[in-house]
């Protein structure tokens, strides 16, 4: 660990370390223990907080089912990218500071005992963003789900979408895990995509729109373009609510934006009604 | 004609002046020699130590041959189809059949217009959902009667608007690269100026992918990730960002991201549109015949892995 204090070592959240939270929604000040009993949702207005993928996992899968796969990948920098400081050097803090080779955590588990293949992507490595590790595991887990014949899950929250370090080779990925869900869907599995605040860009652009069903958390931003990027081209301001999880299913692009408590219940009735043995 | 200078072109614009005077006043033909020579030699000497930057402007230049030139210039017919048969007709993204050496092809291709007017109509080459849509239900078209599709890739990005996120964007594009993976016909990509982003990969799956020598194939627009990286895009910024993201033909080569680059005539593709068009010809004609003979389960499963070993990473 660093040598900063315990005390005044920021949380890998971006959250004070304490006992309080502040809601960015509702401005309430809340008990952080309550916010996590109820799965990282703020007790006065559900605001939906981000979640680790570790959490994620605990909060989608029955206990203790989760098998990890590709834990040991591990990023490159294959363009040699600097900017004010090297990717290399970038990937090591981002690391040490989530404890996290990459992005992307997959592997294989339960929902309410009908097995499943999932993949994450966590906001705190590098915004989510997509490089060439979160191409590969996506890409295997989905390789694998073929194999297995099990339902695939992917969660998305990555507001960076592809990973601009590594170029050109990141927007690929987006081609690559595209590629592999096409035979997924080929081979007749069912694939659930849950789209968590952010899911943007290159991400957003491929697998976050590929499931046969796609389901929201409420009030995520969910885009292709980012809010400045349309504002620098059309000169207006964008209405509220532009690119949420409402705006959204409004405009007929996802299935069913859900709260968070209730996702586990809301997979395994798809898994139950897609279930064709 | 002469095309508008580029900013590290000063001298050969000058040269390419003063040849132009001098034919035009029937000079002395030594003279004229030398001078061709010479203007020559600036143009290799010019066009060989393009930065990556550089190399964004000569594919950005507005005299660079788009996808409508080579309708005019390389194709023998087109036919247009128009339409996404649910929203409306993108005119950043043209598509129909298309003839070429007796080979029957589907032609996509982004066009971002030459003249003012029509580049507000197709919104300088940025497409829409429905371009998307109907890029991809032109191809299936293409599919069923097993003809060949050719995309001609030139688009800064995909349109970023209100409109566009309204008709799902993302998700169009997404289905668009998810199809094209499976699309049981031979595909061939020619990224001809500007491979921007999402844009350029919506129609940018295919058996072959190329590269005119100097356009250029990123993941981020230069001034997008100038702006990320250093707050402003600038005349400073902007150069850095190219130079980072490892954008151009050769890069893209070494990185096992095309497999060809197509070589330019001297000076640039809107030095020599016809030369370029030929060249450019040749190479189709190469692919596609090559393509031709293959059984679409091999083309599928080559398609497969070409795109599924992309990007580098460490395993223990």
């Amino acid at each position: 660990m660093s040598s900063m204090s315990q005390l005044d070592r920021p949380s890998k959240r971006g959250i004070p370390e304490g006992l309080w939270l502040r809601c960015p929604t509702c401005r309430a000040t809340v008990f952080k223990k309550d916010v996590e009993s109820r799965l990282n949702v703020c007790p006065e207005c559900d605001h939906h907080f981000p979640v680790s993928a570790r959490r994620r996992l605990d909060q989608l899968l029955d206990e203790n089912s989760f098998e990890e796969w590709d834990a040991t990948l591990k990023p490159m920098d294959p363009l040699g990218f600097v900017d004010d400081k090297p990717y290399a050097q970038r990937i090591l803090d981002q690391q040490k500071k989530t404890g996290m080779n990459d992005a992307a955590v997959c592997g294989a588990g339960f929902i309410r005992g009908r097995g499943v293949v999932i993949g994450i992507t966590d906001f705190a490595f590098m915004a989510g963003s997509m490089g060439a590790v979160v191409g590969e595991k996506l890409s295997r887990a989905a390789e694998r789900a073929t194999e297995q014949r099990r339902p695939l899950i992917f969660v998305s929250g990555s507001g960076g979408g592809a990973r601009m370090q590594e170029g050109i080779l990141s927007l690929m990925q987006m081609a690559k895990v595209s590629a592999a869900l096409a035979r997924y869907h080929a081979a007749g599995g069912l694939y659930v995509c849950i789209l968590t605040h952010p899911t943007m860009g290159g991400v957003a652009a491929s697998w976050a729109f590929q499931g046969d069903v796609t389901i929201a958390e409420p009030k995520a931003m969910i885009g292709f373009a980012g809010a400045r990027t349309i504002k620098n081209t059309i000169r207006l301001e964008l209405p509220d609510g532009f690119q949420t999880s409402e705006f959204l299913l409004k405009h007929g692009f996802v299935d069913r934006v859900v709260h968070r408590r209730d996702i586990r219940t809301e997979v395994s009735r798809l898994i139950d009604y897609c279930d064709i043995r | 004609m002469i095309p508008t200078p580029l900013p590290f072109e000063t001298d050969l614009h000058e040269m390419e002046h003063s040849l132009a005077r001098l034919e035009a006043a029937h000079g002395d033909a030594d003279e004229l020699k030398r001078v061709r020579y010479e203007l020559n030699a600036l143009k290799k000497a010019t066009y060989a130590r393009l930065s990556p930057w550089d190399t964004v402007l000569v594919a950005r230049h507005p005299n660079r041959p788009q996808t409508c030139d080579y309708i005019d210039t390389l194709f023998d017919e087109f036919v247009e189809l128009h339409g996404d048969r649910a929203f409306g007709d993108d005119r950043a993204i043209r598509t129909g059949f298309a003839r070429l050496d007796g080979i029957k092809v589907m032609l996509v291709g982004h066009q971002k217009g030459k003249t003012l007017a029509e580049r507000q109509q197709c919104f300088y080459g940025c497409a829409h959902p429905e371009g998307y849509r109907k890029a991809l239900s032109k191809m299936k078209l293409a599919a069923k009667f097993r003809v060949p599709v050719v995309c001609l890739i030139d688009t800064p990005g995909a349109y970023p608007g209100i409109g566009a996120e309204e008709r799902g964007q993302s998700q169009l594009i997404a289905t668009s690269i998810l199809e094209m993976s499976q699309l049981p016909t031979p595909v061939v990509c020619v990224v001809i100026g500007e491979g921007g982003s999402g844009g350029a990969l919506g129609i940018g799956v295919g058996d072959r992918v190329s590269m005119l020598q100097h356009a250029y194939y990123s993941v981020i627009s230069p001034e997008g990730c100038a702006g990320i990286l250093w707050k402003v895009a600038d005349d400073k910024t902007k150069p850095r960002a190219a130079e980072a993201l490892k954008l151009t033909a050769d890069h893209l080569l070494r990185h096992g991201v095309i497999d060809d680059i197509i070589p330019e005539p001297l000076g640039g593709a809107h030095r020599q549109p016809k030369e370029m068009a030929n060249t450019l010809r040749a190479h189709l004609v190469r692919q596609l015949r090559e393509l031709a003979d293959v059984p679409v389960p091999d083309l599928l499963q080559r398609r497969y892995e070409k795109f599924r070993k992309m990007g580098p990473y460490l395993e223990q």
